[in-house]
């Protein structure tokens, strides 16, 4: 059986209050915090990007691995903010890591679903043997537009699995995907921000299609909720995770250690991918997991994983996902946000 | 920074790729053919740590055009446990605390890009190592 | 070897000269340095510059140099050596004459550095490309690197480095070529825009244009074309490594002692010897690595010579009576030949107000980069 035999996470250290981005635009503080369930995001540095962020997630993935780089045969990365729109931003990981030169790479998008399309893709190479070891990272500097509800939420930071035959800490049991075209959020080629269809990106989109791979995955494992210790739904804000996973049967108390929204923000590709982190961060050997993603266009993956008896003895070789929300952290004013971010026009 | 030139100098800015003269023990970075310690030939490859302690310091209050937005920024001279001197960027923390003695962790980053449409430019930078301690 | 001498000198002033071009400059301090000799046909020509590629856009110096001042068929070369071209420039006609070769050669260093170049880009072409620049550096950071484990060690104080800004503030505003012909105070220096902690604007020499002209004749020729020669008693130089970081102690200019100590030897003259000097104050703090280094003052005595006076006009070496790079300006390659000017100037008595009494040695010092090059030439009245 294949699983994930090392992973990791990074969260850059900028942060941005939801209150200070409501006042900006005039906004009640108050009822926004209410309405998402969002106190602060994570911003990246103006030397960060969706490279580095996978960068330092697979560094510390190999290092809980504890794998000779060279024996990586493929490298997938999931992003909406890849740095180039032509050119992958896996030679660059795979180069920092040193992984290759043989190895098999792809940059994928699917809205916020393209990190967990790298894991799916890196695990099912794993399991037909056609390669020993397999990255699959989610990672983004997501975009919002000034004034946008994504504004509030749009954040950075990304997790990182490595996926193998041998000494996993998780084992996966199983690994769905439901997708129907719903053009209920996008970007065109060549725009700076996406845009989306307002409430027609709750139902019609991401309970529908997080429901709908959750529902097929236990149905197709045969573990009822209330087996699971933790499971982590797509974090587009606060509410909807917590929603959906109530609607699924699943209580407050397993959804809580994956739940890191409120104050990371939607890392997009790395947002369930990284709950996914807090909670291997935290899990107990045994443990099931349910991770499911949603990405726009629209899909779902559902991974079920248990943990083994590997995983606490190399969680401590990288830091938690806990560690870097809570450790040290510089707060950003709008004016210093909108510079990090590039919104401000300058002359090149 | 034409891309010719940047994918040559890859080992050394993304994985610290250096040399350490087999005679003297003497580490370059990037790797170089004659050791400038004594001239020996005899150069055998090291990946180096990434970590680092501060040797000397400074913030740059007037940037080159293409980190004006950067700008104050650390730069330090950094020394590796395997004795390897370079020069980078400490960001992550107020510059003026970056001072000679300081303990730095090495992070992949972005160092520069040409422009809007050239080519993006990586490598790496020191970040204080008290964050990740935890 | 033949004795070597200058027997005549000319530059323009040094400044933000909006209205000059590289070439203008050139033949501007190239005409006078041929008339103060009388001389009319050189049989070789030095170009010190640094950049002019960068700055300008025109590479190919010599042929350029020599076509306006109407000698082309003259052999002509562009010298670099970064900040330390012109002294670099001086050294090669200064071997062209002692070799025997050449029986009067012009040694003229000049930059346009105001014509819409990223100077600080320009400037830091100097330094490492790719494990320096790269990462952002600047030339005030690499020196403020210095400066800050000069500190550290308790060497040398932020208010040691102001007091050089206003010594060599005081000298330049003596000196009608100087870019700066005003007085500062050690308020001013401290005041003033931060650059790269700890150096701040006044503690850095500016961007400038300019040109300055020697000529060079075998000793024994020099009173064909001046009554007053001033014999080249010794020429040193030496490399050390591009990069800051690759010195064992990047507060040690060993470049400087290794050329000092070359020229020394050359002229057979102890540092005693020297009266007045001419060094690279292209940061207040190179001036007191430089001092040291030359074996001009010690530790503490080098760090504290601005301030005590020690380094002043009318102190034991005064040191950049000129204005030095502070206050006179710093147009890169011209730098090195402008200091010797002014020690010609003050070896024969013609320094006006800045005169140092009964000055019979001097030494200029001329650096390039970090300290990766210096040329040191010592210069003594006949």
């Amino acid at each position: 059986m294949a699983g994930i035999i090392g992973y990791g996470a990074y969260i850059p250290r900028n942060r941005i209050r939801t209150d200070e981005i409501a006042q900006q635009w005039g906004r009640e503080p108050a009822s926004i915090r209410a309405g998402l369930l969002l106190e602060e995001k994570s911003v990246p540095g103006l030397d960060e990007d969706t490279i580095t962020i996978s960068v330092a997630a697979a560094r510390d993935a190999l290092a809980r691995a504890d794998v000779d780089p060279s024996r990586v045969g493929a490298l997938y990365i999931g992003s909406e903010s890849h740095p180039y729109a032509v050119k992958p931003s896996g030679t660059v990981v795979a180069e920092a890591l040193g992984v290759g030169p043989e190895y098999h790479t792809a940059d994928f998008e699917f809205a916020c679903k393209a990190g967990t399309e790298a894991m799916f893709v890196a695990l099912g190479l794993v399991e037909s043997g056609r390669v020993e070891y397999a990255l699959g990272i989610g990672a983004d500097t997501s975009q919002g537009a000034p004034g946008d509800a994504l504004e509030y939420s749009a954040s950075a930071g990304g997790a990182a699995f490595l996926f193998g035959r041998e000494n996993p800490v998780a084992d996966v049991l199983d690994a769905v995907s439901y997708t129907s075209d719903t053009a209920d959020f996008w970007r065109r080629e060549g725009e700076y921000y996406p845009r989306h269809g307002g409430r027609f990106t709750g139902e019609p989109a991401y309970f529908k299609h997080v429901l709908g791979a959750a529902r097929l995955i236990l149905e197709r494992t045969g573990i009822p909720p209330a087996d699971f210790r933790h499971a982590v739904f797509h974090m587009p804000n606060g509410k909807f995770p917590l929603s959906v996973g109530a609607q699924l049967g699943f209580r407050r108390d397993q959804l809580e250690t994956g739940w890191v929204v409120p104050t990371m923000g939607n890392t997009y590709s790395g947002s369930s991918p990284t709950g996914l982190a807090a909670i291997l961060d935290e899990a107990s050997p045994d443990d099931l997991i349910l991770i499911t993603s949603f990405g726009s266009g629209a899909g779902s993956d559902a991974f079920v994983l248990r943990a083994t008896e590997r995983l606490p003895e190399v969680r401590d070789r990288a830091p938690t996902v806990r560690a870097m929300l809570d450790g040290s952290r510089r707060y950003l004013s709008y004016g210093e946000y909108a510079k990090y971010r590039e919104k401000i026009r300058m002359n090149s | 920074m034409p891309s010719p030139r940047y994918t040559r100098d890859i080992p050394a800015r993304y994985r610290l790729d250096a040399a350490r003269c087999s005679a003297c023990g003497h580490v370059a970075l990037p790797r170089r053919t004659i050791c400038s310690g004594c001239r020996s030939q005899d150069m055998e490859p090291v990946r180096l740590t990434r970590r680092g302690t501060v040797v000397t310091s400074t913030v740059i209050h007037v940037p080159p055009d293409e980190f004006t937005t950067e700008a104050p920024y650390a730069m330090a001279i950094i020394e590796t446990p395997e004795g390897a001197r370079l020069m980078a960027q400490v960001v992550d923390c107020q510059a003026e605390e970056v001072v000679p003695g300081m303990e730095l962790s090495l992070e992949f980053r972005r160092i520069r890009r040409e422009g809007h449409g050239g080519i993006l430019c990586y490598g790496h930078k020191g970040v204080p190592v008290r964050r990740h301690e935890a | 070897m033949r004795d070597v001498a200058i027997v005549g000198a000319g530059m323009t002033r040094f400044g933000e000269l909006w209205d000059a071009s590289l070439r203008d400059l050139f033949v501007e301090a190239a005409l006078a340095g041929l008339g103060s000799a009388g001389a009319d046909r050189v049989d070789s020509i030095y170009v010190g510059n640094m950049a002019a590629g960068q700055f300008v856009g025109q590479e190919h110096l010599g042929p350029l140099m020599a076509d306006h001042l109407g000698m082309h068929g003259v052999p002509a070369v562009r010298i670099e050596s970064a900040c330390a071209s012109g002294g670099a420039a001086l050294r090669m006609g200064f071997l062209d004459i002692a070799s025997g070769q050449s029986d009067l050669v012009l040694v003229a260093g000049v930059e346009k550095m105001t014509d819409g170049a990223d100077v600080t880009n320009v400037l830091a072409t100097a330094s490492d490309q790719e494990t320096e620049v790269y990462h952002g550096i600047t030339f005030p950071g690499l020196y403020a690197m210095i400066a800050r484990l000069r500190m550290e060690r308790g060497t040398t104080t932020e208010e040691d480095l102001h007091w050089i800004a206003v010594k060599n503030h005081r000298h330049g505003a003596m000196n009608p070529k100087a870019q700066f012909r005003r007085e500062i105070s050690v308020d001013d220096v401290a005041r003033s825009t931060m650059v790269a902690e700890p150096l701040r604007m006044l503690h850095c020499s500016p961007v400038s244009d300019g040109a300055a002209a020697v000529l060079l004749a075998p000793l024994d020729q020099a009173r064909r074309y001046t009554d007053r020669p001033v014999r080249i008693a010794g020429s040193g130089m030496a490399t050390s490594t591009i990069a800051l970081a690759d010195r064992p102690d990047p507060a040690d200019l060993d470049v400087v002692r290794l050329s000092a100590e070359r020229a020394y030897a050359m002229a057979g003259m102890s540092p005693e010897r020297v009266q007045l000097a001419e060094v690279h104050d292209c940061f207040t703090v190179a001036e007191v690595c430089c001092l040291e280094a030359l074996h001009l003052a010690n530790g503490s005595e080098a760090s504290q010579a601005a301030r005590t006076g020690y380094s002043a006009l009318g102190g034991r070496v005064p040191v950049n009576t000129s204005g030095g790079l502070k206050s006179k300006g710093h147009p890169v390659g011209a730098t090195g030949v402008a200091q010797v000017i002014e020690l010609f100037d003050q070896l024969r008595g013609e320094a006006g107000e800045r005169q140092v009494p009964d000055a019979h040695v001097g030494l200029a010092q001329n650096m390039g980069g970090s300290g990766a090059s210096s040329v040191v030439h010592i210069l003594e009245r006949v």
